[in-house]
């Protein structure tokens, strides 16, 4: 099994996906979309409760995907854990055979279907990464020795697209600094902006994976702009959507076609189907 | 200010379900100004109750019901107060509710009519906005007097989350993202070098509680 690490190391184009938890302990379905994606993408992100919504952990899933034969990415939230437990839980998924973790601040409570739940937010993603580092350099985040640290591949998240754009981008130099490797970035729509991203980005030694977002339907570009933080569908998509006759085959062509011209510059791409995963295979197929 | 809220009418009739003899207490300090523990709103809760078929033994609205001394005075000056009354209702803070069930000790309940909020700011007259969460950890200096503790729903340290849309918080997009207002200000200041920092996690330990002080020089005084 070739790792993420490895794949980007290669210089190669490299795709990642997104496999969303089930509500629940019944795997079958989430192994079904797995080994669908076996072998035609590098790692798979196993997303954290996203949107606040209470699933199967993400931990439980990272495990399984390694079962599977896939290099998993495991995706850690500050949201719903102090820094005791969060080390804890690194430390177990290193301990499990995990070898990529990605930290994200994590939405809000107040999105999901536990709003009475107490958002933790202890530590923030930039200082999570740091967290990381430290156990890869073997000590705990007071800088208290362990027996036995990790060796996470770390990664983070960005928005290219972000407005105003320079405090993010000094989040982004803040998260390098504390240690970050590779970026998956939020959902991309203008590949021009994200173009200079991309250049001003490669002056740090880090890979950027451009976020890639599956529409499946006019009506969910409406949802996801309504209820999704920091997404922002543009409006010529949905009207192209909207106008298509197969409108989620119009949506994996728009995909394809934005993967494709990632291929001529970036170092990757990270697609996010958003439980529609059984179309990644078709993403990729048409992009080349 | 420590802003208030009444709770629901029904949740009050609750606690006082049985107990019949009722004295109130208001606070003439913040939840006056809040409007919801002041002279009118206790006169108003009190007609609320006897309409309830309640007997209201009496009422006190002291200048700071958070101030212990102040409300025990009320009790050594009417020592029936606790002897008539088979429950107290504060309108006032938690503060306000805590002195008063001091006061009274053990033998009686004390119910709070209203729910604390959180420490305002006055931005205009009958408008309260949070601006700080006594954290014991201040950061304000180095954030252009604006605290990501209280005005970003996360309490995020090192910048905007990536839920902010055209300078607005994902929580409610009403609000600016406190983030942006920081580093506009520390933009103007020409003090953006602090932002690039990369910021520690918060030092809890300086919250753990209850947190008590004691001046010692206004020890000394007495």
């Amino acid at each position: 099994m070739q790792t993420l690490k490895q794949s980007l190391a290669s210089k190669k184009f490299t795709i990642t996906a997104e496999i969303c938890p089930p509500k629940g302990t019944d795997v079958s379905d989430f192994i079904k979309k797995a080994r669908l994606l076996k072998n035609k993408i590098a790692a798979a992100n196993v997303t954290d409760n996203q949107r606040a919504v209470m699933r199967l952990s993400s931990l439980a899933c990272s495990v399984l995907l390694l079962k599977e034969g896939i290099d998993p990415v495991f995706q850690m939230t500050c949201r719903d854990r102090n820094r005791i437990a969060m080390q804890s839980d690194i430390m177990g998924a290193w301990t499990l055979g995990v070898k990529n973790i990605l930290a994200l601040s994590g939405d809000h409570v107040s999105f999901g279907d536990h709003r009475d739940a107490k958002a933790v937010f202890d530590i923030d993603s930039v200082q999570l990464v740091q967290v990381i580092s430290k156990l890869n350099n073997g000590t705990n985040m007071k800088d208290t020795p362990l027996k036995g640290g990790t060796d996470f591949f770390i990664g983070a998240v960005v928005a290219p697209e972000a407005e105003p754009g320079e405090p993010e981008l000094i989040k982004f130099e803040k998260k390098i600094e504390a240690g970050t490797r590779f970026f998956q970035t939020q959902a991309i729509y203008n590949m021009n902006q994200f173009h200079k991203f991309y250049e001003y980005a490669k002056k740090f030694d880090v890979q950027i994976l451009a976020g890639i977002l599956l529409l499946k339907s006019a009506k969910m570009a409406h949802f996801l702009n309504n209820n999704v933080p920091g997404v922002t569908v543009p409006k010529h998509l949905i009207d192209e959507i909207e106008k298509a006759p197969d409108q989620l085959a119009k949506g994996v062509e728009i995909a394809a076609r934005q993967v494709k011209e990632l291929k001529t510059f970036c170092d990757g791409a990270h697609i996010m189907a958003i439980g529609q995963e059984e179309s990644v295979p078709a993403i990729i197929e048409m992009a080349g | 200010m420590i802003i208030t809220k009444q709770k629901d009418f029904f949740k009050i009739l609750e606690y006082l379900k049985g107990r019949n003899n009722i004295y109130l207490f208001g606070c003439d300090s913040c939840a006056e100004q809040c409007e919801t523990g002041g002279d009118k709103e206790v006169k108003a809760m009190a007609y609320l109750l006897k309409n309830e078929g309640k007997k209201i033994t009496g009422f006190s609205i002291p200048a700071e019901t958070c101030y212990s001394m102040l409300v025990k005075k009320y009790f050594r000056e009417d020592k029936d107060m606790i002897e008539n009354a088979d429950a107290f209702l504060v309108l006032a803070c938690g503060a306000g509710v805590k002195a008063v069930a001091d006061a009274v000790g053990d033998g009686k309940p004390v119910f709070p009519a209203l729910d604390s909020l959180y420490l305002a700011n006055v931005t205009r007259y009958g408008h309260f906005f949070e601006g700080c969460s006594l954290c014991g950890d201040c950061v304000l200096g180095e954030t252009g007097g604006i605290c990501p503790h209280t005005q970003c729903p996360k309490g995020l340290l090192n910048g905007p989350c990536g839920g902010m849309v055209n300078g607005k918080c994902e929580v409610n997009m009403e609000n600016d993202c406190a983030w942006i207002v920081i580093y506009r200000r520390l933009k103007a200041q020409g003090r953006l070098g602090i932002l690039k920092r990369i910021a520690p996690p918060k030092d809890y330990s300086n919250s753990v509680k209850p947190r008590t002080v004691v001046v010692e020089s206004r020890m000394k005084n007495k």
